[in-house]
């Protein structure tokens, strides 16, 4: 998703002004964009906590200012900076950090984002961006663009199967249906998930839906989705994120102020480290029950039960 | 003539330290110290140094009262709102909120984050091509938070010629001195290894301000100010409770009369 992130600010700064800061990172991803930007191209260096300072205080002058970095060191060393500096002034400022959940795999824990966009949505004024393919970058840099207030967005790898035709980009899409249960997905998650359930009967797959904007607003969820968890009385959700503060919770808590009850919920969810050993992002999903497999079997297990 | 605006400026000085102590002895709060230590150089860049065009910055947030004192001095706040100072509803909370006032541009009260803000101001100002002069007060116990220094790194590298760090350096701290805490001097050289253009003075005597920030400059300028924490007032001067202690009556009583025979 880098490539086509980098694409859409490269055209970004065509049609508008914004400063944009590194934390040193972006080696062989956007060198393109350095090339456009020039002397708007900031590498702040190895300092988080200044760089997001630093785009505050540019925005509050009047600057869109995007800052980046590998997830966890976006939002995790300048915590503060982003809550005191950036979001308590509501300043234009976006986080973008590449490798959320366990994409940096065997890099290490260190190097993991499990608890991000639960954190940052906790802020005053923030809003959350988790594209699931890298088609969804063009819009959605779009969309936090013209958004002047601070903004998370999480990259990752597009795992999109080759053929699907993706439906028009919306924060809330449904990718296939079924009529066993709901499936929301969050994160490029959605792409190997796709592939599964694709070569099961729809009678025996739950209908697919992709969340990209958090937190889930209750004026944002479609409707028809709503309307499905009510008729399959079953709504399971998978993200690579850890439960707390995570969709999963904030659609049952949705649910249930709208009164809607389903009979069966299942949460998949990233859980940290239990055997404490290390691997690929395909090892540390496996780990969690978040492997596509896994998901299908729990989900036929469930729905059925 | 530079006498009679010498006297002035202290009159000026001395109204402000009284309205200061009273603002604080009736909402019964402290920081009175720092607020004192920061105070003359604060209402003199308020009264005499910034235009419309330049920004301050108050990193050493826990001097609110200093500002709003300033503010009050030089007619942008007035007397009654001073008294909501630290009362429910105010917007004259113990460290700035932003939004209210245009001479108040950050919420700050976390040591760390003014620096950065200051530089990114000042780098917006640049890449937009505004005029101004981005001024940006820190603490020396300030001085021991990281980012600091990474703020500092970042606006020599960016050549910020439009930001002035000034340092209240009064040496207390919260729990200690400086040198206790943290054996923080020579903080001089330690900006100058920055590579930072570094100019110390009294920061009590305005005029002394006025020369180091009349050079025409080509890089951000560090002004080590060395002050007195609870200056003005005796039994506070120097004294590191006076960091946190609310004055009771008596004490009040004989800073108004220190200030006036002053």
């Amino acid at each position: 998703m880098r490539d086509a992130f980098c694409a859409a600010l490269v055209a970004l700064s065509t049609a508008r002004s914004f400063v944009f800061f590194t934390g040193d990172l972006g080696f062989m991803a956007l060198e393109p964009l350095r090339n456009a930007m020039g002397g708007r191209f900031i590498n702040a260096g190895v300092a988080e906590q200044n760089m997001i300072s630093v785009a505050a205080g540019a925005a509050s002058v009047g600057e869109q200012c995007w800052t980046y970095s590998i997830a966890p060191f976006i939002y995790g060393r300048p915590f503060e900076q982003i809550r005191n500096d950036v979001c308590l002034h509501d300043f234009d400022v976006k986080l973008v950090g590449n490798g959320g959940g366990y994409g940096y795999g065997v890099m290490g824990a260190t190097h993991h984002a499990i608890e991000d966009y639960g954190v940052l949505c906790a802020l005053q004024n923030m809003r959350v961006h988790v594209p699931a393919f890298a088609d969804d970058l063009a819009p959605i840099v779009a969309r936090m663009a013209a958004d002047a207030h601070p903004a998370y967005l999480r990259l990752g790898r597009c795992e999109k199967p080759r053929d699907f035709v993706l439906p028009a980009y919306a924060p809330w899409r449904r990718l296939l249906s079924g009529d066993a249960g709901v499936l929301v997905v969050v994160g490029p998650g959605a792409g190997g998930l796709l592939a599964q359930y694709a070569a099961v009967p729809e009678a025996d797959r739950p209908e697919l839906w992709v969340a990209t904007e958090l937190p889930v607003l209750a004026d944002a969820l479609p409707q028809a989705c709503v309307d499905r968890i009510r008729e399959t009385g079953s709504l399971f959700v998978w993200e690579e994120h850890v439960a707390n503060g995570g969709c999963g919770q904030m659609l049952a808590l949705l649910l249930l102020q709208a009164g809607v009850h389903p009979r069966r919920f299942h949460h998949f969810h990233a859980k940290g480290y239990q055997s404490r050993r290390y691997g690929s992002q395909a090892f540390h999903r496996a780990e969690n029950g978040l492997d596509p497999a896994s998901v299908l079997a729990a989900t036929a297990r469930l729905a059925s039960a | 003539m530079e006498q009679v605006a010498a006297r002035s400026n202290r009159s000026l000085a001395n109204r402000a330290r009284a309205r200061l102590l009273q603002m604080h002895y009736e909402a019964k709060v402290g920081h009175i110290g720092g607020n004192l230590s920061a105070l003359d150089a604060i209402l003199h860049l308020q009264s005499q140094v910034m235009t419309g065009d330049d920004l301050f910055v108050l990193s050493k947030g826990h001097s609110a009262g200093a500002l709003y004192i300033a503010l009050w001095a030089t007619g942008q706040l007035q007397d009654d709102e001073l008294r909501a100072f630290h009362q429910d509803g105010t917007t004259l909370a113990g460290h700035t909120v932003a939004g209210w006032h245009k001479r108040i541009a950050f919420a700050t009260g976390s040591l760390g984050h003014g620096l950065g803000l200051a530089a990114g101001a000042a780098l917006g100002k640049r890449l937009r091509g505004d005029p101004g002069t981005v001024y940006c007060l820190i603490s020396d116990g300030e001085c021991e938070e990281g980012s600091t220094w990474e703020s500092l790194m970042f606006a020599h590298h960016r050549k910020l010629a439009n930001l002035v760090v000034l340092v209240d350096a009064n040496g207390l701290q919260g729990f200690g001195s400086t040198a206790e805490v943290a054996s923080l001097e020579p903080l001089v050289p330690k900006f100058r290894g920055f590579g930072l253009r570094v100019a110390e003075i009294d920061g009590h005597a305005p005029e002394a301000l006025d020369a180091v920030l009349k050079p025409l400059r080509h890089e951000p300028l560090i002004v080590v100010m060395r002050t007195v924490k609870g200056k003005g007032v005796s039994f506070m001067e120097g004294k590191m409770e006076w960091h946190y202690l609310p004055m009771n009556e008596a004490q009040y009583q004989q800073a108004l009369r220190e200030l006036a025979e002053a």
